[in-house]
């Protein structure tokens, strides 16, 4: 597989600002996934271990990040915080594309009374602003992973289904879906290898700004209450730990946390950003 | 006017495309020229040139335009502002999206003539824009409607009307009636041709088509992959084309009054402006490419009284 | 239907609704549509070139499109080699297909840019499950090589925007082919390719009518190009046929007005040949408001008070030679 990622590496380079935004941004998110993944063997102490060090310590040379209220190393926390906040950008983007994807092709692809009914239905729930859909639904659903996942999915499900079908729309009039239904094809075979492949890249580039939007989002249910349970290491958790600490002076709890949640979905915005500029039609002379 | 060994090149990601090379020639007062090339043949970009509206990544990297006296690529921007109008003009190849959606037609005419006649009053500009739209035969009452109330033909005619309204020595019209039917298009071509006896003003007629030059223009130059071919009088270039790619388009293009035509294929295809062939840009489609032509690139020969051909078939001393 | 149409149309209609706003619709009640094609009737005999010519709007290319049934009509009937198709099930409409196909204009749309040319090429094969991998294969390049991309080899490997338009259409016309169809509809397959193309892909079809046993309709706004390939042709304006005849005919002896201004205001390649050129008044209607009577009478100097009334029927004026004009009923 690494001899395929240097010389596509080498071609995204090439391709000018918008390659380096991809680049960048993927390099920001694989050292957060890494880091994540090989957490257990690199924090230097048990993130959920109390009274490691003097609570309410500032950042040194013994604990970098500092400690919290309860004596916890702010560095392993850093470190291993990522996971619930990459599950659940993760597990939304996957219940968005396994439900926002379909319905979009098959919407458009249909037409009639039945495209204008879902499409009104996207179109209510793309209106809400997605933080406060967000938590009503997570009020509902209750707390824990799965439940933020799918109400982030919910908020999120809209814009795949608006992307996808409009490139459904417009690829339906080209020649060579036309050509395709001349030459006999079944409507499941022109969906899945004339439309599908051709909405593929809008696709990538409304997942990798679902993922940054996820990010935040459960950063935001998180902060609220409506996150996870205490014992697991989480940059949210921390967050509201952190805000409620702030005034005593302790300003590292909520800092170091914050600026990683920033820098994840820096890291998806700007591959979002870059894919797009790639991926859009570039007029060749 | 008078162009000078012109070179465009766009500077793209993938490398320099030398879109124009080389080129010169001359235009005289009141003469139609027919600059006839296919897609990648540079013509457009000629025409941009001439009035310094070559698009982005591209630029001008050698020659001189002299108009009436004057240097063209060493003025000043806003001199180049004021002879973009007033002294050669330039019709887009597409009316639909040329015109401003949201002006009338009668504003566009008022604003460039006050653009470049500050002193002249609203109501004068509408005055000339009445007769100008009556020159290009359309009801002055149109000056109130908007552009997407006329039809293409229609349209091409306001855009000629917007381009001789300040009286300008040259029209550089690119691909004047590409997007309209032939009927229409045939008017259109009249009309050009009318307004310059009664104005007498140069116009370059830029087109893919070779019918339409060979029947209406005076000089004719024949452009392919960047380079001029051949540069002759219509009547020349029709009963006495010199270069093989000029033979080759006379050959396949139908006549509609001829019966029984037997048309005939240049072979291959069009180079690509990235990976030019070695020597004569046209040798690998030639039907007499010799060992010379496939290494060096022909310059320029005379060929005849003000027929000038790019072949080597023709240098001094070869029998053709 | 004699044995030797391949093709017969019968007072084919094609309306498109208006889009209306939402207050438009609340507010009128008439519904507008444009007539794009309006009682168009026609047939094709075997093994010819019948040309659709006219210009932009004219409908003809809609006719192309009803022709092969990839858009269905308003009304009337189609018929291919002695059986209606107007009606088919989808069922029956598959199997069709492999008898009639159509080349469209634009050979830079008419591939899937995410698909190899060969995988296009052969993928009406895999549809009608006539052949599988290495048969499948070896059909792909022997109709490349026939179109005359060559190597074979090289090409079915590459993706369409590898390949020039001159060479997209070939392509184009080897998916048309693979399963061996009968009847072709070209869509003005030449006039998105550079001049000095064109003449090389019009012998081609030529050629491959021959080898083939090949009949096509042809559609274009170009006569010169009309004049050079068909054996009759049929001039359309706004939705309706106005004149039709074989080839030498109309061209040496047009009767419809229309026909006759076409004729002049095409280009000549002869310096200084100064042409008369029938002038035409105005500019062509709107199809959705078309003129009573006569559709072209708005354009057309010879227009009596007839014309207003009686639409012009299609009438031979002589075997093979059909004109639609009040006045040359007489």
């Amino acid at each position: 597989m690494l001899s395929h990622l240097l010389p596509g590496l080498a071609s995204l380079a090439k391709r000018g600002l918008a390659g380096w935004l991809v680049i960048f941004g993927g390099i920001l998110v694989s050292v957060v996934v890494v880091m994540t993944i090989v957490s257990p063997w690199i924090a230097p102490h048990d993130p959920s271990a109390i009274n490691v060090g003097q609570p309410l310590s500032p950042p040194s040379s013994q604990f970098p990040f500092g400690t919290d209220d309860v004596g916890r190393d702010m560095l392993s926390r850093i470190i291993s915080g990522g996971g619930i906040m990459l599950q659940v950008a993760i597990l939304s983007v996957i219940v968005c594309l396994m439900i926002g994807v379909p319905l979009g092709l098959f919407s458009s692809h249909t037409g009639g009374v039945i495209d204008r009914f879902v499409s009104l239905i996207m179109d209510s729930v793309y209106a809400f602003p997605g933080l406060i859909l967000a938590i009503a639904i997570a009020l509902v659903l209750g707390r824990g992973v799965i439940n933020m996942a799918l109400s982030i999915a919910v908020v999120y499900v809209p814009s795949y289904f608006r992307v996808i079908r409009s490139q459904v729309l417009s690829i339906k009039e080209m020649p060579y879906v036309e050509a395709a239904n001349a030459a006999g094809a079944r409507k499941r075979t022109v969906l899945s290898r004339y439309i599908l492949p051709n909405v593929v890249p809008s696709i990538a580039v409304v997942a990798t700004v679902n993922f940054a939007d996820a990010i935040l989002t459960a950063a935001g249910l998180t902060f609220i209450g409506m996150g996870v349970p205490v014992n697991v290491p989480d940059w949210g958790w921390d967050l509201t730990n952190g805000r409620r600490l702030l005034p005593s002076g302790a300003w590292w709890v909520i800092t170091f946390p914050g600026v990683m949640i920033i820098l994840l979905a820096l890291g998806f915005t700007l591959m979002g950003e870059g894919l797009s500029e790639l991926l859009s039609p570039r007029l060749e002379q | 006017m008078t162009v000078d060994a012109l070179t465009v090149e766009y500077w793209t990601r993938k490398g320099k495309i030398r879109a124009v090379e080389d080129m010169s020639f001359s235009l005289e007062k009141a003469e139609t020229l027919g600059v006839v090339g296919e897609s990648g043949s540079g013509k457009s970009t000629l025409g941009l040139s001439l009035i310094g509206l070559v698009p982005f990544p591209g630029r001008i990297t050698k020659g001189k335009i002299i108009l009436k006296d004057k240097e063209v690529l060493k003025l000043r921007k806003d001199d180049l502002r004021n002879l973009r109008g007033k002294e050669i003009c330039y019709v887009f190849q597409d009316p639909m999206t040329s015109l401003n959606p949201v002006k009338k037609i009668g504003a566009h005419f008022v604003e460039l003539i006050r653009t470049h006649e500050p002193q002249v009053t609203k109501q004068e500009a509408l005055k000339r824009a009445k007769k100008l739209l009556k020159d290009v035969g359309i009801q002055p009452e149109r000056l109130n409607d908007y552009p997407h109330q006329l039809s293409g033909g229609m349209r091409q005619r306001v855009m000629i009307g917007l381009a001789i309204a300040l009286n300008p020595s040259i029209v550089v019209a690119d691909e004047p009636t590409t997007a309209l039917d032939v009927i229409v298009q045939a008017k259109i071509l009249d009309l050009l041709n009318a307004l310059r006896d009664a104005y007498g003003m140069a116009l370059i007629l830029i087109t893919h088509d070779l019918s339409i030059v060979l029947q209406r223009s005076d000089r004719i130059m024949v452009m392919y992959a960047g380079h001029m071919v051949e540069y002759a009088p219509s009547i020349e270039i029709y009963s006495n084309p010199k270069h093989p790619y000029t033979q080759g388009l006379l050959k396949s293009i139908p006549n509609i009054e001829l019966a029984d035509q037997k048309l005939e294929a240049i072979s291959g295809s069009p180079p690509d402006l990235l990976d030019l062939p070695k020597g004569c840009r046209f040798w690998p489609r030639c039907y007499c490419a010799f060992e010379r032509c496939r290494m060096e690139a022909p310059p320029l020969i005379t060929t005849g009284t003000e027929h000038f051909t790019r072949c080597f078939l023709y240098e001094e001393g070869r029998k053709a | 239907m004699s044995q030797n149409e391949i093709l017969k149309v019968e007072h084919l209609k094609k309306y498109f609704p208006v889009e209306k706003s939402f207050i438009e619709k609340m507010l009128t009640r008439t519904r507008h549509f444009v007539r794009a094609v309006d009682d168009v009737s026609f047939s094709v005999l075997k093994g010819e070139i019948f040309t659709l010519a006219g210009e932009s709007g004219c409908g003809k290319t809609t006719t192309g499109k009803l022709v092969v049934r990839l858009i269905p009509p308003t009304s009337g009937k189609i018929f291919f080699d002695n059986v209606e198709i107007t009606t088919l099930d989808h069922e029956a409409l598959r199997m069709l297909k492999r008898r009639m196909q159509i080349i469209f204009q634009d050979p830079y749309a008419s591939f899937n840019p995410r698909m190899k040319i060969g995988e296009a090429v052969g993928h009406p094969l895999e549809i009608h499950g006539l052949a599988k991998h290495d048969e499948k294969r070896k059909r792909v390049l022997e109709i490349l090589e026939r179109v005359g991309i060559t190597p074979a080899e090289k090409f079915s490997d590459l993706y369409p925007h590898q390949m020039s338009g001159g060479q997209r259409q070939r392509a184009a016309m080897a998916r048309a082919l693979i399963l061996q169809p009968e009847f072709i509809v070209a869509d003005e397959p030449v006039s998105m390719i550079d001049v000095s193309l064109r003449t090389a892909i019009i012998d081609l079809m030529l050629n491959l009518r021959k080898d083939f046993g090949l009949t096509y309709l042809f559609i274009t706004h170009d006569l010169a190009i009309a004049k050079y390939i068909s054996d009759r042709i049929a001039i359309m304006y706004l939705g309706k046929i106005v004149e039709l005849g074989d080839k030498p005919t109309i061209f040496s002896n047009p009767m419809h007005p229309y026909t006759q201004a076409l004729l002049s205001a095409i280009p000549v390649p002869v310096p200084e040949r100064k042409r008369k050129t029938t002038e035409l008044i105005g500019d062509v209607p709107s199809a959705i408001n078309i003129p009573s009577g006569c559709r072209f009478r708005t354009r057309c100097r010879c227009a009596e008070k007839a014309c207003e009334e009686k639409e012009p029927e299609l009438i031979p004026i002589s075997p093979d030679h059909y004109v639609a004009c009040n006045l040359a009923e007489n």
